[in-house]
């Protein structure tokens, strides 16, 4: 297939994916650092580019409540937002997902306030976690772009139906410009396929209720078919994955794991930071240290199996998180991991951090301090801050 | 890794030191390179200093950290100097500085205890001359490829014209001027 090399930067990866979708709705509100998504997205509606149809709005609020009235109605429906975006969406998100609507939301990552701050972190979507949302984290434009396109695919499954975010680190990647390589429309068109969807409300012939009061009798039985759409999520992510990869040539996992084979050290982190570790892995590697990577990907559905599996042969592992839960102990994806482990009857020596909160640089001498700090790990090692001024 | 380039840009907000950055790593990207290019954000104002990076390099760049030793940084208002250091990291062996400044390298190198090569050059004057304003980021773009050959002078050109005639396609004096700009900058540092 022939692919075309383009200079972008995450927002234009994000809306560059949105074109070649071209979804029948957006809704959408400006918010830093997500602003460029919708704006630049807002430009091939007026050009003509994109059949979709634009719905500005007043609020983030308001944003995801058209997202839902037009998915409802059975329009494949896409937004963008950041930080207290996200926030403000949160009682909205709850009802899409219960309501089974498949939207695709773009989040650039940004720490939520207070104090207030516009950088890099992931406390907004990891204050989303429980919404039941799918949630996947880019480390780059290239893979913001290509799981944008998966997205779509995921969530409108008949096995899913779920809706999906997919994100990129605030001004890391939303504005650092790399190399990305596009597809052409046409397979990318060919690749989503027409949103057919289930049920929709405009649909005369057959009549049924969205939003209906569920008291004692069924609400339990709502969150478990939840549950089930979560569960069959990660064989339709695998299946959306490996068919991704055999038409475009780029291959995804729930996890990538980096020089994890032969690992007796081993550090798990999302996004952006995963880069940065892969380059100290190399000069640890170099220097006689067998480390490794574990990047995750798919945080919601969480792919206990695969990690587990992969941090079960290493000597000590090492977590970072980039939000806080303020528990007096990890952070949230070091929590989950701990819980994987238990299932799965491995105890292993972890040392779990905070780092990069409201954008905090990570380098890579930073990330070498936590492999080489692993040597005494212990288990049950409190958690601590990396890089805070203390 | 050993291919990659890592050049700082300090210049004041309105300047263009971000869309040179940018312009540079588009050109670099064209050319088969992998890059990165990003400002660095704060509060942004005209007339407030600003530094945006480049990398460029052979193979995939996977560090997402900012930049702390570029081996190229480009100064677009010399004033900045007064206030920032703008040698920050730069290895005197190897490193280069190049500053837009109409004053004698001499009058600039005095500003700075750093030892290594410093290359100056009037690219505000330049622009004034050619595009008919003193905005001097392209010219600056002319004259960091001038000192590092970090890409082909004949690719800058070619990509920026490209870039600019879809920006400016009802004014094509500012195309010209622009192009003018780079070439006269790259060839007056070429010299030194």
């Amino acid at each position: 297939m022939e692919k075309t090399i383009l200079a972008r930067t995450g927002n234009e990866a994000m809306a560059e994916a949105m074109r070649q979708i071209n979804p029948d709705v957006c809704a959408a509100y400006p918010i830093t650092p997500a602003t460029e998504i919708m704006q630049i997205f807002s430009g091939f509606v007026s050009d003509g580019l994109v059949k979709t149809k634009l719905i500005t709005v007043e609020s983030e609020h308001s944003a995801m409540s058209a997202c839902l009235g037009s998915a409802a109605a059975g329009a494949r429906t896409m937004t963008a937002t950041s930080s207290q975006g996200l926030a403000l969406m949160h009682e909205i998100l709850f009802i899409v997902s219960a309501l089974r609507l498949p939207i695709v939301l773009a989040d650039v990552n940004r720490a939520l306030s207070g104090p207030i701050n516009i950088h890099c972190d992931h406390s907004d979507t990891m204050a989303e976690r429980d919404t039941g949302w799918i949630q996947i984290y880019a480390e780059n434009s290239q893979e913001a772009y290509d799981l944008l396109i998966q997205a779509v695919r995921i969530g409108e499954h008949r096995d899913v139906l779920l809706p999906v975010c997919v994100s990129t680190d605030g001004f890391i990647i939303s504005h650092g410009m790399e190399r990305l390589e596009t597809y052409p429309d046409a397979e990318v068109q060919k690749f989503v396929g027409e949103y057919k969807p289930v049920y929709n409300i405009l649909d005369v012939d057959n009549p049924i209720t969205v939003g209906s009061l569920v008291l004692t009798d069924y609400y339990l039985e709502h969150k478990r078919a939840q549950h089930e759409a979560m569960k069959n999520s990660l064989r339709v992510m695998s299946e959306v994955f490996s068919e991704f990869g055999k038409t475009f040539g780029r291959t995804y996992d729930f996890c990538e794991k980096y020089r994890c084979d032969d690992a007796e050290y081993i550090l798990v982190c999302l996004s952006s930071t995963a880069g940065t570790a892969k380059a100290a892995i190399e000069e640890l590697r170099n220097q006689g240290m067998k480390a490794g990577l574990l990047k995750i990907r798919a945080f919601r559905p969480f792919p206990a199996e695969q990690i587990t599996n992969t941090l079960k042969n290493a000597k000590a592992i090492a977590v970072l998180d980039r939000s806080e839960s303020l528990s007096t102990r990890s952070g949230p994806v070091a929590t989950e991991i701990k819980a994987a482990l238990y299932d799965a009857c491995v105890n292993k020596p972890m040392q779990t951090y905070i780092y990069g909160l409201g954008g905090r640089e990570i380098y890579i001498e930073d990330i070498k301090k936590v492999f080489n700090n692993l040597k005494d790990a212990k288990c049950g090692g409190q958690v601590e801050y990396l890089g805070v001024k203390e | 890794m050993k291919s990659m380039k890592e050049i700082r840009w300090h210049g004041r907000g309105g300047q263009g030191a971000k869309t040179a950055a940018m312009l540079i790593g588009e050109a670099a990207i064209n050319a088969g390179k992998f890059v990165q290019a990003f400002p660095e954000y704060g509060p942004e104002r005209m007339g407030a200093p600003v530094a945006c990076y480049d990398r460029i390099a052979d193979e995939e760049i996977t560090i997402h950290s900012p930049v702390l030793h570029p081996s190229a940084v480009v100064v677009l208002d010399e004033t900045l100097m007064d206030s920032i250091d703008v040698t920050k990291g730069l290895p005197e062996k190897d490193g280069v500085l190049i500053v837009n400044t109409p004053f004698a390298k001499e009058e600039v190198t005095k500003k700075i205890t750093w030892k290594g090569k410093v290359v100056v050059i009037d690219a505000s004057k330049i622009a004034q001359e050619t595009i008919g304003k003193p905005i001097p980021n392209t010219p600056m773009m002319g004259a960091l490829v001038g000192a590092t050959k970090i890409i082909d002078i004949e690719h800058l050109i070619e990509d920026t014209k490209t870039k600019l005639e879809k920006k400016f396609r009802s004014k094509p004096e500012i195309i010209d001027g622009n192009l003018k700009a780079i070439r006269a900058a790259y060839e007056e540092v070429s010299k030194q």
